[in-house]
Protein backbone atom coordinates (compact mmCIF):
# COMPACT_ATOMS: atom_id res chain seq x y z
CA UNK A 1 0.00 0.00 0.00
CA UNK A 2 1.56 3.59 -0.69
CA UNK A 3 1.68 6.20 1.11
CA UNK A 4 -1.31 8.10 -1.12
CA UNK A 5 -3.55 5.46 -1.02
CA UNK A 6 -4.84 5.37 2.54
CA UNK A 7 -6.90 2.27 3.09
CA UNK A 8 -9.17 2.62 6.01
CA UNK A 9 -10.49 -0.66 8.02
CA UNK A 10 -13.81 -0.87 6.62
CA UNK A 11 -12.40 -0.95 3.32
CA UNK A 12 -9.68 -3.76 4.09
CA UNK A 13 -12.21 -5.40 6.49
CA UNK A 14 -14.53 -5.61 3.64
CA UNK A 15 -12.12 -6.96 1.06
CA UNK A 16 -11.19 -9.74 3.93
CA UNK A 17 -14.59 -12.26 3.32
CA UNK A 18 -18.01 -11.92 2.80
CA UNK A 19 -20.12 -9.68 5.03
CA UNK A 20 -23.69 -11.34 5.53
CA UNK A 21 -22.10 -14.49 7.56
CA UNK A 22 -19.45 -12.27 9.59
CA UNK A 23 -20.84 -10.65 13.30
CA UNK A 24 -19.68 -8.71 16.16
CA UNK A 25 -21.27 -10.05 19.26
CA UNK A 26 -21.60 -8.04 22.13
CA UNK A 27 -22.34 -9.02 25.63
CA UNK A 28 -26.03 -7.18 25.13
CA UNK A 29 -26.15 -7.19 21.13
CA UNK A 30 -24.76 -8.58 17.82
CA UNK A 31 -24.25 -6.98 14.89
CA UNK A 32 -23.80 -8.52 11.36
CA UNK A 33 -21.59 -6.85 8.97
CA UNK A 34 -23.86 -7.08 5.99
CA UNK A 35 -26.31 -5.27 7.97
CA UNK A 36 -23.24 -2.51 9.20
CA UNK A 37 -22.69 -1.92 5.49
CA UNK A 38 -26.04 -0.18 5.17
CA UNK A 39 -26.34 1.97 8.19
CA UNK A 40 -24.45 3.91 10.78
CA UNK A 41 -24.04 3.44 14.96
CA UNK A 42 -23.33 7.30 14.72
CA UNK A 43 -26.06 9.53 15.19
CA UNK A 44 -24.25 12.41 12.98
CA UNK A 45 -23.39 11.79 8.89
CA UNK A 46 -19.64 10.78 8.28
CA UNK A 47 -18.74 13.65 6.16
CA UNK A 48 -19.15 16.02 9.38
CA UNK A 49 -16.79 13.82 11.04
CA UNK A 50 -14.47 14.25 8.56
CA UNK A 51 -10.77 15.68 10.44
CA UNK A 52 -12.22 15.46 13.55
CA UNK A 53 -10.10 14.94 16.46
CA UNK A 54 -12.10 12.44 18.02
CA UNK A 55 -12.67 11.67 22.07
CA UNK A 56 -14.11 8.22 21.66
CA UNK A 57 -16.00 7.43 25.60
CA UNK A 58 -18.54 4.50 24.53
CA UNK A 59 -19.78 2.66 27.26
CA UNK A 60 -19.64 -0.79 25.87
CA UNK A 61 -17.43 -2.50 23.60
CA UNK A 62 -19.49 -3.21 20.54
CA UNK A 63 -20.19 0.44 20.30
CA UNK A 64 -16.70 1.22 20.55
CA UNK A 65 -15.92 -1.12 17.75
CA UNK A 66 -18.36 -0.05 15.47
CA UNK A 67 -17.39 3.58 16.21
CA UNK A 68 -14.04 2.60 15.34
CA UNK A 69 -14.49 0.73 12.16
CA UNK A 70 -16.94 4.03 10.85
CA UNK A 71 -14.10 6.68 12.03
CA UNK A 72 -10.85 5.15 10.80
CA UNK A 73 -10.38 7.04 7.32
CA UNK A 74 -12.46 9.66 8.13
CA UNK A 75 -11.22 11.40 11.66
CA UNK A 76 -7.71 12.49 11.57
CA UNK A 77 -7.48 11.47 15.00
CA UNK A 78 -9.48 9.04 17.70
CA UNK A 79 -8.53 8.98 21.10
CA UNK A 80 -10.04 5.79 22.78
CA UNK A 81 -10.89 6.23 26.50
CA UNK A 82 -10.51 2.66 28.23
CA UNK A 83 -13.58 1.59 30.43
CA UNK A 84 -11.07 3.05 34.17
CA UNK A 85 -10.31 6.00 33.02
CA UNK A 86 -10.42 8.38 35.65
CA UNK A 87 -12.67 10.99 34.82
CA UNK A 88 -10.13 13.68 36.45
CA UNK A 89 -7.55 13.12 33.67
CA UNK A 90 -9.94 14.26 30.74
CA UNK A 91 -9.60 17.42 30.83
CA UNK A 92 -5.78 17.54 30.08
CA UNK A 93 -6.20 14.66 27.37
CA UNK A 94 -9.00 16.75 25.92
CA UNK A 95 -6.26 19.64 25.62
CA UNK A 96 -3.34 17.21 24.39
CA UNK A 97 -5.18 15.78 21.93
CA UNK A 98 -7.18 19.00 20.84
CA UNK A 99 -9.98 16.96 21.22
CA UNK A 100 -13.15 18.94 19.19
CA UNK A 101 -15.49 15.66 18.97
CA UNK A 102 -16.65 13.63 21.45
CA UNK A 103 -18.22 10.24 20.44
CA UNK A 104 -20.52 8.34 22.41
CA UNK A 105 -20.61 8.17 26.66
CA UNK A 106 -21.61 11.83 28.21
CA UNK A 107 -21.44 15.38 26.43
CA UNK A 108 -18.78 17.04 27.81
CA UNK A 109 -19.50 20.60 26.76
CA UNK A 110 -16.38 19.92 24.38
CA UNK A 111 -17.30 20.70 20.98
CA UNK A 112 -20.00 18.23 19.18
CA UNK A 113 -21.16 15.70 20.80
CA UNK A 114 -22.10 12.18 18.92
CA UNK A 115 -24.47 9.21 20.41
CA UNK A 116 -23.39 6.03 19.26
CA UNK A 117 -25.27 3.25 19.56
CA UNK A 118 -25.48 -0.59 18.82
CA UNK A 119 -28.84 -0.27 16.83
CA UNK A 120 -27.63 0.02 13.47
CA UNK A 121 -29.80 3.08 11.46
CA UNK A 122 -30.61 2.60 7.97
CA UNK A 123 -28.03 5.41 6.04
CA UNK A 124 -27.20 4.97 2.54
CA UNK A 125 -23.79 6.22 2.34
CA UNK A 126 -20.34 5.37 0.75
CA UNK A 127 -17.58 5.22 3.16
CA UNK A 128 -14.87 6.61 1.78
CA UNK A 129 -11.25 6.76 3.20
CA UNK A 130 -9.78 9.99 2.87
CA UNK A 131 -6.69 9.98 5.18
CA UNK A 132 -4.58 7.88 7.55
CA UNK A 133 -6.59 8.11 10.42
CA UNK A 134 -4.35 8.41 13.90
CA UNK A 135 -5.34 5.98 16.69
CA UNK A 136 -4.77 7.52 19.99
CA UNK A 137 -4.21 4.41 22.73
CA UNK A 138 -3.70 5.06 26.79
CA UNK A 139 -1.55 3.97 29.33
CA UNK A 140 -0.62 4.75 32.84
CA UNK A 141 2.57 6.99 33.85
CA UNK A 142 4.46 7.26 37.06
CA UNK A 143 2.21 10.01 38.02
CA UNK A 144 -1.24 7.90 37.01
CA UNK A 145 -1.57 10.21 34.52
CA UNK A 146 -2.03 8.66 30.95
CA UNK A 147 0.04 8.90 28.19
CA UNK A 148 -1.48 9.04 25.28
CA UNK A 149 -0.04 6.71 22.35
CA UNK A 150 0.03 7.15 18.73
CA UNK A 151 -0.29 4.73 16.36
CA UNK A 152 -2.12 4.50 12.89
CA UNK A 153 -4.13 1.42 11.79
CA UNK A 154 -1.24 0.23 9.60
CA UNK A 155 1.28 0.22 12.97
CA UNK A 156 -1.54 -1.83 14.59
CA UNK A 157 -1.73 -4.36 11.96
CA UNK A 158 1.81 -4.88 11.13
CA UNK A 159 1.98 -8.61 12.59
CA UNK A 160 -1.40 -9.23 10.18
CA UNK A 161 -0.49 -10.10 6.72
CA UNK A 162 -4.08 -10.07 4.40
CA UNK A 163 -5.98 -13.06 4.87
CA UNK A 164 -4.86 -15.59 7.33
CA UNK A 165 -5.21 -19.05 5.92
CA UNK A 166 -6.64 -20.01 9.27
CA UNK A 167 -8.81 -17.09 9.61
CA UNK A 168 -11.78 -17.76 7.29
CA UNK A 169 -14.74 -18.42 9.46
CA UNK A 170 -12.89 -17.86 12.25
CA UNK A 171 -14.45 -16.74 15.41
CA UNK A 172 -12.21 -14.66 17.48
CA UNK A 173 -12.33 -13.39 21.44
CA UNK A 174 -10.64 -12.06 23.90
CA UNK A 175 -10.90 -11.52 27.66
CA UNK A 176 -9.38 -8.53 27.53
CA UNK A 177 -10.98 -4.86 26.95
CA UNK A 178 -10.92 -3.78 23.34
CA UNK A 179 -9.83 -0.33 24.18
CA UNK A 180 -6.70 -1.53 25.02
CA UNK A 181 -3.77 -2.97 22.88
CA UNK A 182 -4.12 -6.88 23.55
CA UNK A 183 -7.89 -6.37 22.71
CA UNK A 184 -7.58 -4.28 19.79
CA UNK A 185 -4.90 -6.46 18.30
CA UNK A 186 -7.89 -9.22 18.12
CA UNK A 187 -10.38 -7.10 16.90
CA UNK A 188 -8.09 -6.44 14.05
CA UNK A 189 -7.04 -9.94 13.61
CA UNK A 190 -10.54 -10.62 13.58
CA UNK A 191 -11.71 -8.39 11.06
CA UNK A 192 -8.57 -7.99 8.81
CA UNK A 193 -8.41 -11.91 8.73
CA UNK A 194 -12.01 -12.09 7.81
CA UNK A 195 -13.44 -13.93 10.49
CA UNK A 196 -15.87 -12.52 13.25
CA UNK A 197 -15.68 -11.95 16.79
CA UNK A 198 -17.34 -12.34 20.39
CA UNK A 199 -16.81 -8.72 22.74
CA UNK A 200 -16.21 -9.29 26.17
CA UNK A 201 -17.86 -7.12 28.74
CA UNK A 202 -16.45 -5.82 32.36
CA UNK A 203 -20.13 -6.53 33.90
CA UNK A 204 -20.00 -9.99 32.65
CA UNK A 205 -18.79 -12.90 35.25
CA UNK A 206 -16.21 -15.06 33.44
CA UNK A 207 -18.99 -18.44 32.71
CA UNK A 208 -21.00 -16.27 31.27
CA UNK A 209 -18.68 -14.86 29.16
CA UNK A 210 -17.23 -18.57 28.18
CA UNK A 211 -20.50 -19.97 27.89
CA UNK A 212 -21.59 -16.57 25.50
CA UNK A 213 -17.72 -17.87 23.77
CA UNK A 214 -18.20 -21.39 23.60
CA UNK A 215 -22.30 -20.91 22.11
CA UNK A 216 -21.07 -18.68 19.36
CA UNK A 217 -18.36 -21.38 18.61
CA UNK A 218 -14.94 -19.28 18.93
CA UNK A 219 -11.87 -20.74 17.60
CA UNK A 220 -9.26 -18.05 18.59
CA UNK A 221 -9.47 -16.62 22.07
CA UNK A 222 -6.91 -14.58 23.75
CA UNK A 223 -6.36 -12.94 27.17
CA UNK A 224 -3.34 -12.35 29.55
CA UNK A 225 -2.27 -15.09 31.90
CA UNK A 226 -4.11 -13.79 34.60
CA UNK A 227 -7.59 -14.37 32.87
CA UNK A 228 -6.67 -17.62 31.90
CA UNK A 229 -5.84 -18.69 35.36
CA UNK A 230 -9.66 -17.55 36.40
CA UNK A 231 -10.71 -19.29 33.49
CA UNK A 232 -9.31 -22.13 34.35
CA UNK A 233 -10.96 -21.89 37.85
CA UNK A 234 -14.19 -21.94 36.45
CA UNK A 235 -16.56 -24.64 35.49
CA UNK A 236 -17.62 -23.35 32.67
CA UNK A 237 -14.19 -23.71 31.36
CA UNK A 238 -15.24 -26.99 28.78
CA UNK A 239 -17.96 -24.74 27.19
CA UNK A 240 -15.10 -23.39 24.73
CA UNK A 241 -13.20 -25.65 22.34
CA UNK A 242 -11.24 -23.35 20.91
CA UNK A 243 -8.16 -24.12 18.04
CA UNK A 244 -5.58 -21.36 18.96
CA UNK A 245 -5.17 -20.35 22.39
CA UNK A 246 -2.95 -16.93 23.18
CA UNK A 247 -1.75 -15.48 25.93
CA UNK A 248 0.15 -11.76 26.44
CA UNK A 249 0.10 -8.72 28.22
CA UNK A 250 1.90 -10.82 31.34
CA UNK A 251 4.98 -13.04 31.63
CA UNK A 252 3.69 -16.52 30.58
CA UNK A 253 5.04 -18.62 33.01
CA UNK A 254 5.48 -22.37 32.33
CA UNK A 255 2.87 -23.45 34.90
CA UNK A 256 0.05 -21.77 33.12
CA UNK A 257 1.23 -23.15 29.93
CA UNK A 258 1.21 -26.71 31.10
CA UNK A 259 -2.39 -25.94 32.79
CA UNK A 260 -3.06 -24.70 29.52
CA UNK A 261 -2.05 -27.38 27.45
CA UNK A 262 -3.93 -29.94 29.93
CA UNK A 263 -7.16 -27.86 29.20
CA UNK A 264 -7.12 -27.72 25.62
CA UNK A 265 -4.93 -30.69 24.44
CA UNK A 266 -5.83 -30.16 20.66
CA UNK A 267 -5.50 -26.56 20.64
CA UNK A 268 -2.35 -24.47 19.51
CA UNK A 269 -1.06 -22.61 22.15
CA UNK A 270 0.80 -19.55 21.78
CA UNK A 271 2.27 -16.89 23.69
CA UNK A 272 3.05 -13.55 22.36
CA UNK A 273 5.31 -10.48 24.12
CA UNK A 274 3.64 -6.99 22.67
CA UNK A 275 3.32 -3.21 24.12
CA UNK A 276 1.79 -0.55 23.43
CA UNK A 277 4.50 1.92 22.65
CA UNK A 278 6.41 -1.27 20.78
CA UNK A 279 4.01 -3.00 19.30
CA UNK A 280 3.34 -6.65 18.56
CA UNK A 281 7.34 -8.56 18.73
CA UNK A 282 6.66 -12.22 18.72
CA UNK A 283 4.21 -15.26 19.50
CA UNK A 284 5.86 -18.42 20.63
CA UNK A 285 4.25 -22.00 19.71
CA UNK A 286 6.48 -24.48 21.37
CA UNK A 287 4.63 -24.54 24.59
CA UNK A 288 7.77 -23.35 26.98
CA UNK A 289 7.90 -20.32 28.66
CA UNK A 290 10.44 -17.46 27.76
CA UNK A 291 11.41 -16.95 23.89
CA UNK A 292 14.53 -18.70 22.06
CA UNK A 293 17.54 -16.37 22.14
CA UNK A 294 17.86 -16.58 17.99
CA UNK A 295 14.88 -14.25 17.65
CA UNK A 296 17.34 -11.69 17.73
CA UNK A 297 18.59 -10.48 14.99
CA UNK A 298 16.82 -12.86 12.68
CA UNK A 299 15.81 -11.31 9.62
CA UNK A 300 11.81 -9.93 9.09
CA UNK A 301 9.80 -6.85 10.02
CA UNK A 302 10.44 -7.12 13.67
CA UNK A 303 14.04 -6.58 15.09
CA UNK A 304 14.63 -7.06 18.27
CA UNK A 305 17.58 -6.49 20.41
CA UNK A 306 18.52 -6.68 23.70
CA UNK A 307 20.75 -3.67 25.59
CA UNK A 308 21.68 -3.38 28.92
CA UNK A 309 19.04 -6.45 30.33
CA UNK A 310 15.84 -4.66 28.62
CA UNK A 311 14.30 -5.81 25.62
CA UNK A 312 14.25 -3.10 22.45
CA UNK A 313 12.46 -3.78 19.27
CA UNK A 314 12.35 -1.81 15.59
CA UNK A 315 9.27 -2.71 13.32
CA UNK A 316 6.71 -0.88 11.91
CA UNK A 317 4.33 -1.72 14.85
CA UNK A 318 6.18 0.81 16.61
CA UNK A 319 4.00 3.54 17.87
CA UNK A 320 4.75 7.01 16.49
CA UNK A 321 5.35 8.77 19.41
CA UNK A 322 3.25 10.13 22.19
CA UNK A 323 1.15 13.37 22.00
CA UNK A 324 1.95 16.13 24.01
CA UNK A 325 5.70 16.50 23.69
CA UNK A 326 6.34 13.68 26.29
CA UNK A 327 9.36 11.97 25.09
CA UNK A 328 9.25 8.65 23.79
CA UNK A 329 11.95 5.40 24.94
CA UNK A 330 12.91 5.59 21.34
CA UNK A 331 16.80 4.85 21.06
CA UNK A 332 19.33 6.30 18.21
CA UNK A 333 19.15 2.86 16.40
CA UNK A 334 15.11 3.75 15.92
CA UNK A 335 14.58 0.71 18.61
CA UNK A 336 11.63 1.00 21.44
CA UNK A 337 12.92 0.44 24.30
CA UNK A 338 10.12 -1.64 26.17
CA UNK A 339 11.61 -1.60 29.92
CA UNK A 340 10.85 -5.61 30.11
CA UNK A 341 13.89 -6.80 31.36
CA UNK A 342 15.19 -10.09 30.11
CA UNK A 343 17.98 -12.89 30.91
CA UNK A 344 19.42 -15.34 29.05
CA UNK A 345 19.54 -19.00 30.30
CA UNK A 346 19.87 -22.14 27.81
CA UNK A 347 19.39 -20.78 24.74
CA UNK A 348 16.38 -19.00 25.89
CA UNK A 349 15.71 -15.26 26.97
CA UNK A 350 13.26 -15.06 30.04
CA UNK A 351 11.07 -12.03 31.00
CA UNK A 352 12.23 -11.16 34.66
CA UNK A 353 10.16 -8.17 35.75
CA UNK A 354 10.48 -4.37 34.19
CA UNK A 355 13.09 -1.72 34.98
CA UNK A 356 12.25 0.50 37.82
CA UNK A 357 10.04 -1.60 39.50
CA UNK A 358 6.97 -0.99 37.55
CA UNK A 359 4.56 -3.87 38.50
CA UNK A 360 2.32 -5.79 36.26
CA UNK A 361 -1.08 -7.02 38.09
CA UNK A 362 -3.01 -9.01 35.46
CA UNK A 363 -2.04 -6.99 32.68
CA UNK A 364 -2.02 -3.82 34.10
CA UNK A 365 0.79 -1.76 35.43
CA UNK A 366 1.19 0.01 38.20
CA UNK A 367 4.17 2.08 39.30
CA UNK A 368 5.12 2.28 42.44
CA UNK A 369 5.64 5.35 42.91
CA UNK A 370 2.33 6.48 42.59
CA UNK A 371 1.45 4.09 45.32
CA UNK A 372 4.44 4.97 47.69
CA UNK A 373 3.14 8.20 47.54
CA UNK A 374 -0.05 7.58 48.61
CA UNK A 375 1.02 5.77 51.49
CA UNK A 376 3.42 8.43 52.58
CA UNK A 377 0.23 10.75 52.70
CA UNK A 378 -0.09 9.24 56.09
CA UNK A 379 1.19 11.42 58.76
CA UNK A 380 2.79 8.53 60.83
CA UNK A 381 4.68 7.51 57.59
CA UNK A 382 8.23 8.23 57.17
CA UNK A 383 8.46 6.84 53.75
CA UNK A 384 8.21 3.45 51.89
CA UNK A 385 9.04 0.80 49.17
CA UNK A 386 6.40 -0.28 47.00
CA UNK A 387 7.16 -3.97 45.05
CA UNK A 388 5.93 -7.03 43.22
CA UNK A 389 5.47 -10.15 44.68
CA UNK A 390 5.18 -13.11 42.51
CA UNK A 391 1.52 -14.86 42.49
CA UNK A 392 0.28 -17.76 40.80
CA UNK A 393 -2.95 -15.76 40.02
CA UNK A 394 -2.04 -12.53 39.21
CA UNK A 395 1.25 -12.82 38.52
CA UNK A 396 2.42 -10.31 41.01
CA UNK A 397 0.48 -8.51 43.71
CA UNK A 398 1.58 -4.53 45.10
CA UNK A 399 2.84 -5.16 48.88
CA UNK A 400 5.11 -2.39 50.67
CA UNK A 401 7.53 -2.06 53.11
CA UNK A 402 6.53 0.97 55.59
CA UNK A 403 8.82 3.10 57.97
CA UNK A 404 7.31 4.72 61.03
CA UNK A 405 8.43 8.42 61.80
CA UNK A 406 8.41 8.04 65.11
CA UNK A 407 7.79 4.55 66.51
CA UNK A 408 6.75 5.60 69.90
CA UNK A 409 4.15 7.82 68.72
CA UNK A 410 2.62 5.86 66.17
CA UNK A 411 -0.68 4.37 67.17
CA UNK A 412 -0.80 0.16 67.39
CA UNK A 413 0.76 -1.51 64.32
CA UNK A 414 -2.48 -3.43 62.74
CA UNK A 415 -4.77 0.36 63.37
CA UNK A 416 -1.50 2.42 61.83
CA UNK A 417 -1.96 -0.31 58.64
CA UNK A 418 -5.64 -0.07 58.22
CA UNK A 419 -5.54 3.45 58.43
CA UNK A 420 -2.51 3.36 55.59
CA UNK A 421 -4.53 0.95 53.73
CA UNK A 422 -7.95 3.13 54.18
CA UNK A 423 -5.77 6.26 52.72
CA UNK A 424 -4.72 3.77 50.03
CA UNK A 425 -8.00 2.59 48.63
CA UNK A 426 -9.46 6.04 48.58
CA UNK A 427 -7.41 7.39 45.97
CA UNK A 428 -5.94 4.37 43.94
CA UNK A 429 -7.44 1.75 42.06
CA UNK A 430 -8.04 -1.66 43.73
CA UNK A 431 -4.88 -3.78 42.06
CA UNK A 432 -2.78 -1.05 43.27
CA UNK A 433 -3.84 -1.38 46.69
CA UNK A 434 -0.70 -2.66 48.93
CA UNK A 435 -2.04 -6.59 49.54
CA UNK A 436 0.11 -6.56 52.65
CA UNK A 437 2.01 -4.08 54.70
CA UNK A 438 5.48 -4.73 56.60
CA UNK A 439 7.33 -2.25 59.15
CA UNK A 440 10.67 -2.03 58.94
CA UNK A 441 13.59 0.00 60.28
CA UNK A 442 14.94 1.42 57.18
CA UNK A 443 14.73 1.24 53.42
CA UNK A 444 17.89 1.69 51.55
CA UNK A 445 18.32 4.64 49.63
CA UNK A 446 21.59 4.38 46.54
CA UNK A 447 23.67 7.17 45.61
CA UNK A 448 21.23 8.81 43.76
CA UNK A 449 18.98 9.58 46.42
CA UNK A 450 16.69 7.65 45.48
CA UNK A 451 14.93 4.36 46.53
CA UNK A 452 17.42 1.20 45.80
CA UNK A 453 14.86 -0.49 43.49
CA UNK A 454 15.66 -3.65 42.09
CA UNK A 455 14.54 -5.16 39.08
CA UNK B 1 -1.84 -30.88 59.85
CA UNK B 2 -3.77 -28.44 58.26
CA UNK B 3 -6.43 -26.48 59.10
CA UNK B 4 -9.32 -26.07 56.72
CA UNK B 5 -10.96 -23.57 58.66
CA UNK B 6 -7.84 -21.62 58.56
CA UNK B 7 -8.13 -21.58 54.60
CA UNK B 8 -11.60 -20.29 55.29
CA UNK B 9 -11.03 -17.35 57.69
CA UNK B 10 -8.51 -16.14 55.11
CA UNK B 11 -11.20 -16.43 52.84
CA UNK B 12 -13.97 -14.09 54.92
CA UNK B 13 -11.39 -11.88 55.52
CA UNK B 14 -10.20 -10.72 52.54
CA UNK B 15 -13.17 -10.77 50.91
CA UNK B 16 -14.70 -8.57 54.11
CA UNK B 17 -12.01 -6.38 53.21
CA UNK B 18 -12.28 -6.24 49.47
CA UNK B 19 -16.29 -5.25 50.64
CA UNK B 20 -17.64 -8.51 49.01
CA UNK B 21 -20.73 -10.30 49.56
CA UNK B 22 -19.54 -13.57 50.42
CA UNK B 23 -21.86 -16.73 49.16
CA UNK B 24 -22.03 -19.23 51.84
CA UNK B 25 -19.06 -21.44 51.25
CA UNK B 26 -19.86 -24.76 50.82
CA UNK B 27 -17.54 -27.41 49.21
CA UNK B 28 -19.29 -27.74 46.09
CA UNK B 29 -19.54 -23.97 45.56
CA UNK B 30 -17.70 -22.47 42.68
CA UNK B 31 -14.35 -20.39 43.36
CA UNK B 32 -16.12 -18.06 40.79
CA UNK B 33 -19.23 -18.08 42.26
CA UNK B 34 -18.19 -17.05 46.14
CA UNK B 35 -18.31 -13.22 44.78
CA UNK B 36 -14.40 -12.99 45.10
CA UNK B 37 -12.85 -11.90 41.90
CA UNK B 38 -8.93 -13.04 40.87
CA UNK B 39 -7.82 -9.58 43.00
CA UNK B 40 -9.26 -11.26 46.13
CA UNK B 41 -7.73 -15.22 45.14
CA UNK B 42 -4.09 -13.12 44.87
CA UNK B 43 -4.20 -11.92 48.11
CA UNK B 44 -5.76 -14.91 50.04
CA UNK B 45 -2.78 -17.35 48.00
CA UNK B 46 -0.28 -14.66 49.25
CA UNK B 47 -1.40 -14.93 52.79
CA UNK B 48 -1.69 -18.72 52.84
CA UNK B 49 1.44 -18.43 51.99
CA UNK B 50 2.25 -16.21 54.54
CA UNK B 51 0.76 -18.43 57.61
CA UNK B 52 1.53 -21.92 56.10
CA UNK B 53 4.81 -21.09 54.25
CA UNK B 54 3.83 -22.80 51.11
CA UNK B 55 2.35 -21.69 48.05
CA UNK B 56 0.71 -25.66 46.23
CA UNK B 57 0.46 -23.43 42.81
CA UNK B 58 4.08 -22.91 42.74
CA UNK B 59 4.78 -26.50 42.78
CA UNK B 60 1.88 -28.29 41.83
CA UNK B 61 2.33 -31.59 39.59
CA UNK B 62 -1.36 -31.53 39.38
CA UNK B 63 -2.02 -29.53 36.12
CA UNK B 64 -6.03 -29.32 37.31
CA UNK B 65 -6.80 -25.72 38.72
CA UNK B 66 -9.57 -25.70 41.66
CA UNK B 67 -12.86 -24.80 40.79
CA UNK B 68 -14.36 -25.27 43.61
CA UNK B 69 -13.83 -24.54 47.11
CA UNK B 70 -13.57 -28.01 48.02
CA UNK B 71 -11.00 -28.17 45.61
CA UNK B 72 -8.99 -25.05 46.82
CA UNK B 73 -8.93 -26.69 50.27
CA UNK B 74 -8.20 -30.14 48.76
CA UNK B 75 -5.30 -28.40 47.13
CA UNK B 76 -3.73 -27.19 50.33
CA UNK B 77 -4.49 -30.20 52.08
CA UNK B 78 -2.23 -32.46 49.73
CA UNK B 79 0.56 -29.70 48.76
CA UNK B 80 0.75 -29.76 52.89
CA UNK B 81 1.61 -33.75 52.67
CA UNK B 82 3.83 -33.08 49.69
CA UNK B 83 6.32 -30.61 51.86
CA UNK B 84 6.35 -33.53 53.99
CA UNK B 85 4.79 -31.96 57.60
Amino acid sequence: MSEREPSSLWERLSEAGSLSDRWLHGAGASVNLANFARGSCLSAPLDELRDASVLLLTKDQLSSALALIELDGVAQRVVICPLDLQPEHLPGIIETAKIDTVVGGRCLGVGRFVRCSTAINPAHRVRRCCQRTEWVLMTSGTTGIPKLVAHTLCSLSTAMTGRDPLGAGAVWSTFYDIRRYGGLQILLRAMLGGGSMVLSSADEPVGGFLARAGATGVTHISGTPSHWRRALMSASLHKIAPRYVRMSGEIADQAVLDHLRAAFPEADIAHAFASTEAGVAFAVGDGLAGFPTEYLGRPGAVDLRVVDGSLRIKSSGNALGYLGGVPFPRDEGGYVDTGDMVEARDGRYFFVGRRGGVINIGGQKVHPEEVEAAINSHPSVRMSLVKARSNPITGAIVVADVVIKSPTEAPETETLKSEILQMCRATLARHKVPATIRFVPAIEVGASGKIARHA
Amino acid sequence: MLARAEIIAVIKEVGAEQGKHLAPLSDELGLLETGLDSLCFAIIVARLEDNLGFDPFGSAEDTRFPVTVGDFVKFYETASKNVGA
